[in-house]
């Protein structure tokens, strides 16, 4: 099959779908410029983190377990509060509970993939990759081009070595990094820079503008649960005015 | 149970949940189905959550409302998304978002 696959490849060149390799490093150099919004947040966190009580080691080993800058970030802090782990527990809960949507909306893309694919990718799902690739399934459509997993992993693992690095140099330099240099200001750039394109029709702008003033009104509501309240009404703005159209 | 293994057992339950919630419909889907209106809702995903991030990150000071010239944030990140929109490239608008940054941070 694989090589009937490749000589009809090699009849249709151009139109040919882009190979494993091909799709492997389009990810890794898509992610490529997120590593300047990430490297920076990677760093802080290392800094914070011992600063906050977490030994190197579990700095490090949050990295690799739980693998989302925010929810890591807010951990630092509630450890360096004193908060009891159940409190901690429910908290990285419900700032991750997104993953959830992301999840469900790359599911139809994987679903024709082996179990170790799936459960491989799943671990790869961050903010960064998740918008990066669901931007480009959804321009390929279905069913896009054959190796399109291999996209994701490239892009995944590019950013899982650039976070553990950059968290790795962040706990061992020790060191503040002085806060006048707003560094974590970069994800939100990093994030603007992805959904500031894909706003040209009004559903889209729809859900992002409700979906930023609900944030803004849920910003005090505890656990960071204003993220989740304001992503599912977005959501729903999105729908309604889907709808309308 | 000592304040490090407890604080282990956190960590590692942190990490679950969390790969958990990655893999639910990535694994789950084929034996249940979604909607047709659950597949268009999923369609607004990126836009809701990434929106829900970036607006607090520029218009949130110290846990206020800030909507005014005195926001470095808001101002910087006005450039930005005008850079986004005709650039579509991420590496120029971090560029122009953090150097604008700067420069505000730096009159005011």
């Amino acid at each position: 099959m694989a090589t009937t696959n490749r000589s009809l490849t090699h009849l249709v060149k151009p139109s040919a779908p882009p190979s494993v390799q091909q799709e492997f490093w389009g990810g890794f150099k898509a992610v490529l410029p997120m590593m300047l919004g990430a490297t920076p947040f990677g760093l802080i966190y290392g800094v914070l983190a011992v600063a906050g009580g977490l030994s190197p080691a579990m700095a490090q080993a949050m990295s690799v377990l739980v693998f989302a800058g925010s929810a890591q970030f807010i951990t630092a802090q509630l450890v360096a509060a004193g908060a009891p782990s159940p409190i901690i527990i429910f908290t990285v809960a419900i700032v991750n509970l997104r993953h959830v949507l992301y999840s469900a909306s790359l599911a139809p893309y994987l679903q024709h993939l082996r179990p170790v694919w799936k459960w491989g990718l799943a671990y790869l799902l961050t903010d960064e990759a998740y918008a990066l690739v669901i931007t480009r399934y959804h321009q390929t459509g279905h069913p896009g081009t054959p190796h399109r997993h291999w996209y994701l992993l490239g892009a995944g693992l590019g950013l899982w070595v650039c976070w553990q690095s950059s968290t790795a140099v962040g706990v061992f330099l020790g060191t503040q990094i002085p806060a006048y240099w707003s560094l974590d200001f970069a994800i939100a750039l990093t994030f603007i820079a992805i959904v500031v394109p894909t706003l040209k029709d009004r559903p889209n702008v729809a859900t992002a503008l409700v979906a930023g003033v609900i944030a803004i009104a849920a910003v005090g509501l505890p656990y960071k649960l204003g993220l989740v309240v304001a992503t599912l009404i977005g959501i729903v703005a999105g729908v309604g005015a889907d709808r309308h159209e | 149970m000592s304040n490090t293994t407890l604080l282990w057992i956190t960590l590692i339950a942190a990490g679950l949940i969390t790969y958990a919630f990655r893999l639910s419909f990535i694994l789950l889907l084929g034996r249940i189905q979604l909607s047709p209106l659950v597949q268009r809702a999923l369609r607004f995903v990126p836009p809701a959550a990434l929106t829900a991030i970036i607006f607090p990150e520029l218009l949130i000071r110290d846990g206020e409302l800030a909507i005014g010239p005195n926001n470095p944030r808001l101002l910087a990140g006005l450039f930005a998304i005008v850079v986004a929109w005709r650039t579509k490239s991420i590496l120029w608008t971090i560029v122009v978002g953090m150097v604008a940054l700067w420069l505000l941070q730096w009159l005011m």
